[in-house]
């Protein structure tokens, strides 16, 4: 078996007084998807900003291929490769699908001063990427992304990362708006950046979606991994009833939304 | 339209290779302008003879446009990037005011009140810029804030340093020929001249250099855009400079033109400019336009506000044509912009 790409080795999370993540390993390897399941408030999305530079773990150590890394901005994370693509992140409605693909990369042609923006090749590029992840509608690189579905936006955001040199690929809940003929579109997707080798971490509370295409599960629930097992080893039945943990969660919860709501709707601050 | 379009060949090539159709030019962002332009020019030349579209009549409007466009069209990119500025309607006469007394009250270089005059506009951007991206205040109140003290300095200043409101200039030779004189000898300003290269080199950066994708981008989404690596704030403070040294330059050459500079003035800036950007196809809250579609934007406002002269129409009422201009632009620019959205090139692929 591969070495891990990114690995978390006991990282902690508090804000203020109150642990949001405990003592969470997890390590991801080349070609494989990683389902992280778990209810509201079990603190998937604080795990996603851990990986992905947002926030910074209280303690414990973020691997990145077996040397101990910090990410101390999102963008240090994306140079190291991670991307993380939220629920249409990434893409711009107004813009077309060229032009949204390579924000911040544009291509050129022409010389010195007078270097303009490659329309045909940002669009042929743009347009072969998702393709090549499986997305065949997509054919004129002119359209505006507002005029894509939901899951080929989410196609289109997550072949951009491919593109980049993405090597870790975070998913936060890219099928959750889907419809489901929506959403085979994105697992397919996920599959084919399975198939290119990267590690992909895949952010859902639909069980059904996980086991699609999951080789390795990690349930969370109140900020603690409850359980960490390889497809297969459990049912569909089980992992739902794990997911829908103790009352105790609740009761977390709860207090994160009453710290929010007496806190004019702010989460708690970071620890020093 | 074809099956065989449909099959999943994994082609390089995009589809519509020029796309000069009637659809694609309806999609795109100027073609509500264009039709209301047009709309404008025959309403006028109905109703007002064909006069407004001779020489005299021309420069009329031009003139108008030109001095307005110089300013909307900065302004429309801040607002493509998801930004506003109203302190322009004060960098007017602060523009006017400070060539006049460096120039005229104080009787020093033209080429230092001009110099002088452009910095100070770039010291206003700057300000704008930076008070937006480092409290994160909507552009509007801070620029509402930067409107008001610059137009309580210009007026503060001017009357302390002149004891009155309005300044004589005289300028003579090679700054009035190219800043503040009229063209062969007629009535068309030399303003129209500079719009119409900036407007010329304001396409090329927006629409054709890689640049011009950041300002869509940031308009579209600011956060996504940072972490695609656009120096968002850089390029926020740069378009703030670039719309307030424009306001400023602006009131300079007019000036320069009219020998004179008052503090009162260039308010008229503040509407004139957002309607034109609006009416050219930019949407209010950022992420689409063009150039283009303000410059004709720009045009048909000026056609409104002069064209009314030449029909037999009392005056007053070009307010109410400018109103249901800008509602039915907009209404335009909207369905537009749907169809944009909407389009797909092949309808039963799948």
């Amino acid at each position: 078996m591969a070495a891990p790409i990114l690995a978390l080795r006991g990282v902690n999370k508090s804000f203020g007084p109150i642990d949001v993540l405990h003592d969470i390993t997890l390590e991801v390897r080349p070609g494989e998807v990683l389902c992280l399941l778990g209810d509201n408030g079990a603190g998937k999305s604080t795990l996603i900003k851990i990986m992905s530079g947002v926030h910074q773990p209280s303690s414990g150590k973020i691997e990145l291929d077996g040397a101990e890394v910090s990410f101390p901005t999102p963008r240090a994370a994306q140079d190291a490769g991670i991307s993380t693509v939220h629920q249409f992140g990434g893409t711009f409605p107004l813009m077309s699908i060229g032009r949204s693909f390579f924000v911040g990369v544009e291509p050129t042609k022409g010389w010195g001063p007078f270097k303009v923006y490659d329309r045909r090749t940002a669009n042929a590029v743009a347009v072969k990427a998702v393709q090549e992840m499986g997305i065949t509608r997509i054919t004129d690189g002119d359209r505006l992304v507002g005029g894509l579905s939901g899951g080929e936006r989410q196609s289109l955001a997550i072949a951009r990362a491919v593109h980049f040199g993405a090597r870790v690929l975070i998913l936060d809940e890219p099928t959750a708006a889907l419809g489901v003929k929506q959403a085979t579109h994105v697992l397919r997707i996920v599959n084919e950046a399975k198939k290119r080798g990267l590690a992909v971490i895949f952010i859902t509370h639909q069980v059904m979606h996980a086991m699609a295409v999951g080789d390795h599960f990690a349930v969370l629930i109140r900020g603690a991994v409850a359980a960490d097992f390889k497809k297969g080893e459990k049912t569909r039945e089980e992992i739902t009833d794990l997911m829908a943990g103790g009352a105790s969660m609740a009761s977390l919860e709860a207090e994160i939304e009453g710290y929010m709501a007496s806190h004019g709707g702010h989460p708690p601050p970071p620890a020093a | 339209m074809t099956m065989n379009a449909a099959s999943p060949s994994i082609s390089a090539k995009p589809v519509a290779a020029s796309g000069l159709s009637l659809g694609s030019l309806l999609r795109r962002p100027e073609a509500g302008a264009f039709l209301g332009l047009m709309a404008v020019m025959i309403f006028f030349a109905v109703f007002g003879g064909i006069t407004f579209l001779q020489p005299a009549g021309m420069s009329s409007w031009l003139n108008v446009a030109a001095n307005l466009g110089i300013i909307a069209i900065p302004v429309g990119l801040l607002m493509i990037a998801g930004e506003l500025d109203i302190s322009v309607g004060a960098m007017v006469p602060f523009g006017a005011m400070t060539v006049a007394v460096i120039s005229g009250h104080y009787g020093m270089s033209i080429w230092l009140g001009i110099a002088v005059t452009l910095a100070f506009g770039l010291i206003v951007g700057l300000i704008n810029g930076y008070l937006v991206i480092k409290t994160a205040v909507p552009s509007l109140i801070v620029t509402l804030g930067t409107l008001f003290a610059v137009q309580g300095i210009v007026l503060g200043l001017t009357v302390l340093i002149t004891k009155s409101t309005s300044v004589a200039l005289t300028v003579e030779g090679p700054a009035k020929a190219i800043f503040g004189d009229f063209l062969f000898g007629g009535q068309l300003q030399v303003m129209v001249i500079w719009w119409l290269v900036l407007t010329a080199a304001y396409v090329f950066f927006v629409h054709l250099s890689p640049k011009g994708n950041w300002l869509f981008a940031m308009g579209g989404d600011k956060v996504s855009a940072r972490n695609a690596g656009i120096p968002t704030d850089r390029v926020t403070i740069l378009l703030f400079v670039l719309s307030s040294t424009s306001a400023a330059f602006v009131g300079m050459c007019q000036a320069i033109l009219y020998n004179s500079a008052q503090v009162a003035g260039g308010q008229s800036f503040i509407f004139n400019s957002i309607i034109s950007v609006v009416v050219g196809g930019v949407l209010l809250t950022g992420g689409f336009g063009s150039v283009i579609g303000i410059f004709f934007g720009t045009i048909t406002f000026a056609i409104v506000n002069q064209g009314i002269y030449y029909t037999d129409f009392d005056r007053n009422w070009s307010s109410l044509i400018i109103g249901v201009l800008l509602l039915g632009a907009v209404l335009m620019n909207n369905t537009f912009r749907k169809m944009a959205l909407s389009y797909s090139p092949k309808k039963g692929a799948k």
